[in-house]
């Protein structure tokens, strides 16, 4: 079938699915289910029997059937039959509970149906995001940090090996050199990008044009990874020394007094640089964006009361601007090392690692497609995460006090 | 308070100056691809694309006189033009490889067997000879020329329309297009009525999924993928597209669901208060409230959605392109002319450029939005 005609089946199967499902489920919980009256006895009993038969008896068989057998789509498949056995019975037992809950025997008001139908129904809203949720993020994290502590075997199936892959891994002089990569990238990505966002963003509110050129510093980001990869490679181009240089950079270099041209992303340490450039290019805009609100949100009278008492632009901007944009510098700063913790595009483009310029991602990446290593790309996967985490907790807990 | 602050005329200079010079610092690498884009491949091989864009200097390849001899008063004859313009001035010429720039324009030249050949500035050439030239070889013209800035789309077409060209970029940029559109709407819809939910719905655990989302945020696509695939596998999607619209949607979601909530959280209680009592249903106040007055960020998920699955190289490496490389993207087939065509810059910039044009269009057209969106999207 021609992709451009399953795409749009996709997009009508997709978005029409959704619709009616969240239509069908809602008139069934509202007309069906719990209608907004009273149901005398007799009638409740045949709701309830019916009820039983959809919610718990069929799903009950599903789950015994599914999950008792060995079926790939069983997350815990390995974890050995007794533990699938007890889980089964006990998820069995849940959904009679929840369903003798919602549908108990004898007669119901209009106000137990409302009630009832009012708590199912953000389930029902959410059911399609979560279900999304827990099978492409959620059930990964967790199956990741397990294929990270086994081995797949020759002929299929895996081992279970502890922490070998973690050590294999340490031992590997590549992954140091990625790590130790990272964390340079992670020092001058964030810091370059926010102070040049941060000078774009001050510097753009004071003049005539400077919609305009926050609009052209901003650009970038609209640029894959890739596309900057190609723009940047263009101006590192080295051509050999008798001819013109056709890279900025080398053409810069001669005219400055550099005695032959340089092929810049094979200096083992400065590439790496050169490759930070690319994604300090691109990250700049946000920063300015976000700075450029957040200054913009200073209050005036605070920077009247500087200039009354005779503080000049400079101790304006750094005295009274900066302190109370603190927060929003520090959230430009985590997103964007957000950012380069996963930054694969570049690297994978510009120099796939050569040059002692490799990085996690491209480790992982690596070890996962090329060298075929399940367990130890997991267990480079799992690197990255536990790099994240310590902004995932922050990001949750100030979400958290923010809602409060 | 700008009437107050750098408003000292030294300080205003300085600050147009500065944001000049940024501004052209970040255009100069784009506009160098794109400017490169428009030239051939000889141009891009001779010289830097920054001096195409005024009239430059330079050697031109050898060019072999030829046009149709007229006899003119007992000899013949041949003028042609070296160049097709008129603006090109020529400062130096020669016959042979080894002293191309031997004569100065107008100069008339002895050639062998009494003929004379003369250049004169505009390229305009005369080979006039006793006998025939008929039948010879006719000698062939070094010029060194000052030649105005000269571009051309050829790339453009032998990239985009030529189907003969294995380096083409045609069949990526329709299965790019194909990745992207699915990849875009699926989730909002989904999102959104999550995002009801989450802004509107009381219900226990509430508290609890906002917080999970906001972590499953920065949870990196990485790990993600040997698991999914594994997924994919198992239950027979393996590599295609739809793998890869689900893919987008799964992690383009937490965003989503991020963004409209903190939209639809900020709506007037009233409106739906008011609606309540009217007797509307939650789906009826979704669709006829709720959905319309989001469209503002509905429209700025949409663009992140589309400018991170058009530009995605990483998704489509693992869960769309296969061995065979009929689902190629745009950005898995640049990747590829960099191995492949590593020096061949008119071919590079050409495709790249393609890929670039239509985010930066989507970008340029609804920057509103991409800025409100993220204002509202940065984890406060």
């Amino acid at each position: 079938m021609n992709p451009a005609l399953q795409g749009l089946i996709t997009i009508i199967i997709g978005v029409g699915g959704c619709v009616g499902y969240f239509y069908a489920s809602n008139l069934f919980l509202d007309k069906v289910l719990f209608p907004a009256r009273g149901i005398e006895k007799g009638k409740a009993d045949r709701s309830r029997l019916v009820g039983m038969l959809f919610f718990f008896l069929l799903p009950a068989l599903a789950i015994v059937l599914l999950y008792g057998r060995p079926f790939p789509l069983v997350v815990l498949q390995e974890a050995g039959n007794l533990f699938r056995l007890v889980l089964s019975v006990a998820l069995v037992w849940l959904l009679y509970v929840a369903v003798n809950f919602l549908l108990p025997p004898g007669e119901r008001t209009a106000g137990d149906n409302i009630t009832r139908a009012n708590m199912i129904r953000p389930w029902l809203f959410l059911a399609p995001a979560l279900l999304a949720l827990t099978v492409y993020l959620a059930y990964p994290v967790i199956e990741t940090l397990r294929l990270s502590l086994t081995q797949r075997l020759p002929g299929g199936g895996y081992a279970y090996v502890g922490l070998q892959n973690y050590e294999k891994m340490f031992a590997e002089p590549k992954f140091w050199e990625a790590l130790q990569n990272n964390l340079l990238w992670l020092i001058v990505v964030p810091a370059l990008s926010t102070v040049f966002g941060l000078l774009a963003a001050q510097l753009s509110d004071r003049i005539r044009w400077g919609n305009l050129a926050k609009s052209l510093i901003f650009m970038p980001m609209a640029i894959s990874f890739v596309g900057a990869a190609v723009i940047w490679k263009l101006v590192y181009d080295t051509r050999p020394v008798d001819q013109e240089q056709i890279g900025v950079l080398n053409a810069l270099y001669l005219f400055f007094g550099g005695t032959e041209p340089q092929t810049w992303l094979t200096i083992p340490f400065w590439n790496s640089f050169f490759l930070m450039i690319v994604l300090v290019w691109i990250q700049t805009g946000f920063a300015m964006v976000i700075l450029s609100a957040a200054l913009r949100g200073v209050p005036e009278d605070t920077i009247e009361a500087a200039i009354v008492d005779g503080a000049n632009p400079f101790q304006i901007f750094f005295k009274i601007k900066v302190p109370q944009i603190m927060g929003t510098i520090v959230v430009v700063w985590t997103t964007i090392t957000i950012v380069v913790l996963k930054v694969f595009d570049i690297v994978f483009a510009m120099t796939n690692g050569q040059w002692e310029t490799q990085v996690l991602a491209n480790y992982m990446y690596d070890k996962l497609f090329r060298a075929n290593d399940w367990g130890i790309g997991s267990a480079s996967a799992m690197i990255i995460m536990l790099l994240v985490t310590p902004i995932l907790i922050w990001n949750v807990y100030n979400a958290r006090k923010e809602m409060r | 308070m700008d009437n107050i602050v750098g408003k000292k005329p030294a300080l205003t200079w300085a600050v147009n100056i500065s944001m000049a010079v940024l501004v052209a610092l970040w255009l100069f690498p784009t506009l160098g691809l794109l400017v490169s884009s428009f030239r051939t491949a000889d141009q891009i091989a001779s010289s830097g694309w920054w001096s195409s864009l005024g009239t430059q200097e330079r050697q031109v390849p050898a060019i072999r006189v030829e046009g149709t001899e007229v006899e003119v008063d007992g000899r013949f004859v041949i003028e042609g033009r070296l160049f097709d313009t008129t603006d090109a001035r020529v400062s130096a010429w020669g016959t042979s490889s080894r002293q191309p720039e031997a004569y100065a324009p107008g100069q008339v030249v002895d050639l062998d067997g009494g003929a004379t050949l003369t250049v004169i500035e505009d390229g305009t050439y005369v080979l006039s000879s006793p006998v025939t030239t008929e039948g010879t070889r006719l000698p062939r013209i070094f010029s060194t020329a000052a030649t105005p800035p000269e571009f051309t789309t050829e790339n453009y077409r032998a990239i985009l329309f030529d189907p003969k060209n294995t380096d083409g970029m045609a069949k990526a940029f329709f299965n790019t297009l194909t990745v992207t559109i699915p990849a875009t709407i699926i989730p909002i819809l989904v999102a959104a009525f999550a995002a009801y939910a989450l802004a509107w719905m009381d219900f226990p655990g509430r508290a609890l999924l906002i917080a999970a989302i906001v972590g499953l945020l920065v949870v990196p696509l990485q790990l993600a993928l040997i698991p999914l695939l594994k997924l994919h596998n198992d239950i027979g999607i393996g590599k295609g597209y739809l793998g890869t619209w689900l893919a987008h949607t799964g992690f383009g979601l937490p965003l989503a669901i991020y963004l409209l909530r903190n939209y639809m959280v900020g709506l007037p209680r009233d409106i739906i208060e008011c609606a309540k009592v009217d007797g509307a249903s939650d789906f009826q106040i979704f669709t006829r409230i709720i959905l319309p007055l989001s469209f503002p960020a509905l429209a700025s998920f949409a663009i992140f959605q589309f400018l991170w699955t058009w530009n995605d190289l990483l998704v489509a490496l693992v869960f769309l392109i296969d061995s065979t490389g009929e689902t190629t993207v745009m950005t898995k087939q640049i990747v590829e002319l960099l191995g492949t065509r590593g020096g061949n810059w008119e071919v590079l910039a050409t495709a790249a450029f393609i890929s670039i044009a239509v985010p930066l269009m989507v970008f340029f057209a609804m920057q509103k939005y991409l800025v409100r969106g993220l204002l509202a999207g940065s984890v406060k």
